[in-house]
């Protein structure tokens, strides 16, 4: 094992993607699109969901943990953000969202006492007991909402060394850096030690334990750090794309998006958690757009989302009958289809998990 | 005394809005027992059921014959699940199996979403949602006419369902298949047929069940959120037991009214939604494998 912090650990080709995205992500984007509308409603919250949906990916992927409750890890991140900016004013913002993601660490550690005995089906009843319980506490004790009893209430304004991130594309860049940040420490977690034991507590957990790998401490730092990973993501949720605290938009309807992100992106890939997250939240959009442009409207609204969950439904029993691995797989197919002619590269012919 | 009478006026309505939870759960004790499956779609299978037989009544049927075709249509239901989801994924694991029954569930309630609307329909079984008078006069308790309904209606399915597991051929079947699938085949019996009675059978649970909730609440897309509730229900009875279900779903309605109505208040109300989700850790931790379920033994 080695000791090198995550953050020193890279290859060329790491390093190649990350200056190729990070400049297109700082530069490229920001002087082609100039619209607010793809900021505020694609990017910003294409990003915070990616974001939740590696925390989701790491629990559910990575460590094989069937948990379904991201949501309310994310509404206590939230939360958490809004009354350390409201009650901490003095701290800075970036110390209050590591702050907050660690307020939800430790509801997920919590909340992950019982994959010490449990897993599968019954695993993801006691995490949603954590999901059902978390916005119910929010909702029905004041103070966690500063007593404010008009339903709406603002989220504070992103200050950060005394300068105000406040316009879509301002917003925009906080998100990307701390979503690129933590994405790098993710796949740096994923590719260390700590991620093969999650990945050896996923494949076989007794086998795992009889080569020395605690569980407690696997699975639970699992948790933890998922719900850190979430915890972030909600808190940058409600602060740059729902710019207001509501617990209602952390239930469990979201929970499920980010359970289907992930297993549609592709269980156990990072990039997964993104093509997952682009998906999950597009299709909707041009789903309706469809509608209205070759329906004009003929259509009705409620139709659509209907047909939406169908389509959600049908594509991840697709998925699991012919790609368990998801999009991100597919993704691989078609770039090593592309790299060599005719012989398959041998590394990237996967078994499909078998348990 | 009043005080008393009023605490078993809230065990008594507590146990009997159980028999719903009960009814929801007894679904998916017995797809899980026919096929090892976890049916996360049983809560959609509820909506879809009585969503349609609504939409049926107000084509026009009448309630008997849409009754039935609703059950038709669950058999249908059932069919194409078990030839075009669970068949492609024999032997895979349980977790995969799982999530493709979630998918299953988004299916259902898109389905019948799009075929028969999204508003919220009144269902009138004829049943008061009242107080029952002689109860009152009798004992001076306060007691729901469709409580009670919902209680013997859940009552007499099982009877039927553990006749039919116990005395039938098909039931035989059953529980060969259930015990071992492939030496079931082996000598014979008809793996087809058998599960096509299962999902029948746990469609007509659905429906059943959908009724009852319908009843009360209106059928809507929150049925599908009421049903998760049943989830805690299986794992404090177990999985695999159909007497499980029952206890499980009278110990969360019980449980879960009680402590509503006594410690509820004093934060602020509301804790329905999640007392039966912490109880079934509480279970979890002292007994995995439920009251009546198996032991659960992994092998390596």
């Amino acid at each position: 094992m080695s000791n090198k912090p995550v953050f020193l650990s890279y290859t060329r080709s790491d390093l190649t993607n990350f200056v190729v995205l990070m400049g297109l992500g700082l530069a490229v984007i920001p002087f082609l699109v100039q619209t607010d509308y793809w900021y505020s409603s694609i990017l910003i919250p294409w990003l915070c969901l990616s974001l939740a949906a590696i925390g989701q990916q790491i629990v559910m992927g990575y460590a094989g943990q069937l948990a379904l409750g991201a949501a309310g890890f994310m509404a206590a991140g939230a939360f958490a953000l809004f009354n350390l900016e409201l009650r901490l004013e003095f701290i800075p913002f970036p110390i209050n969202l590591i702050l907050a993601g660690l307020v939800a660490a430790f509801f997920g550690i919590l909340f992950g006492l019982p994959s010490l005995r449990v897993r599968g089906i019954y695993l993801m009843v006691a995490t949603l007991a954590s999901q059902f319980f978390i916005i119910w506490m929010i909702d029905k004790f004041g103070w966690f909402k500063n007593y404010d009893t008009s339903g709406i209430i603002t989220a504070q304004d992103i200050v950060i060394f005394g300068r105000e991130f406040t316009t879509p594309m301002e917003m925009y860049f906080v998100v990307l850096v701390v979503v690129a940040v933590l994405t790098i420490l993710a796949i740096n977690m994923t590719r260390g030690s700590t991620g093969r034991n999650w990945m050896a507590v996923r494949d076989m957990d007794i086998a795992a334990e009889s080569m020395g790998i605690s569980l407690l401490r696997t699975k639970l730092q699992a948790f933890a750090i998922s719900a850190f990973f979430c915890g972030v993501a909600g808190a940058l949720f409600a602060f740059t794309y729902l710019k207001s605290m509501e617990p209602v938009a952390f239930d469990i309807k979201l929970s499920f998006r980010i359970l289907f992100m992930v297993i549609l992106g592709g269980l156990g890939t990072i990039n997964g958690a993104f093509i997952g997250a682009a998906f999950i939240l597009l299709f909707p959009v041009v789903l309706n757009t469809l509608g209205n442009e070759i329906f004009h409207g003929m259509i009705d609204a409620t139709i659509i989302s209907s047909i939406e969950l169908v389509v959600f439904g049908v594509l991840i029993i697709v998925f699991m009958i012919y790609e368990p691995l998801g999009m991100a797989k597919l993704w691989e197919n078609i770039k090593a289809r592309f790299k060599s002619s005719r012989v398959p590269d041998p590394t990237l012919v996967q078994t499909r998990k078998n348990t | 005394m009043t005080e008393f009478l009023f605490f078993i006026e809230v065990v008594v309505a507590g146990l009997l809005a159980g028999t719903m939870y009960s009814l929801v759960a007894l679904g998916f004790v017995l797809i899980y027992k026919a096929s090892s499956t976890f049916n996360f779609a049983q809560g959609a299978m509820v909506f879809f059921a009585v969503l349609s037989f609504v939409g049926f009544m107000e084509l026009g049927i009448p309630f008997v014959l849409a009754f039935f075709v609703t059950i038709l249509l669950m058999a249908l239901v059932g069919l194409a699940t078990e030839k075009l989801v669970l068949k492609p994924l024999r032997n895979q694991s349980e977790d995969t199996l799982l999530m493709a029954t979630i998918g299953l569930g988004f299916v259902l309630e898109g389905l019948a979403q799009a075929a028969w609307g999204v508003e919220v329909r009144r269902l009138d079984l004829g049943i008061p949602d009242f107080p029952i008078q002689w109860i009152i006069e009798s004992t001076g308790l306060f007691i729901s006419a469709l409580d009670v309904t919902a209680g013997l209606v859940a009552a007499g399915l099982i009877i039927a369902l553990a006749l039919l597991f116990k005395y039938t051929k098909m039931g035989l079947g059953l529980r060969a298949v259930a015990d071992d699938p492939g030496a079931a085949s082996s000598i014979g019996i008809p793996l087809g047929s058998i599960m096509l009675m299962v999902w029948t059978a746990a469609g007509i649970v659905a429906l059943v069940a959908g009724m009852m909730w319908g009843a009360r609440a209106g059928v809507q897309f929150a049925l599908v959120d009421l049903a998760l509730k049943a989830l805690p229900v299986l794992i404090i009875g177990g999985f695999s037991s159909i007497p499980g279900a029952i206890v499980g779903g009278l110990i969360i309605g019980a449980t879960e009214k009680v402590l509503e109505v006594y410690i509820g208040p004093y934060f602020g109300g509301a804790i329905e939604g999640w007392a039966p989700f912490v109880l079934a850790i509480f279970f979890l931790l002292w007994r995995p494998e439920g009251l009546f379920g198996e032991k659960i033994i992994r092998r390596v």
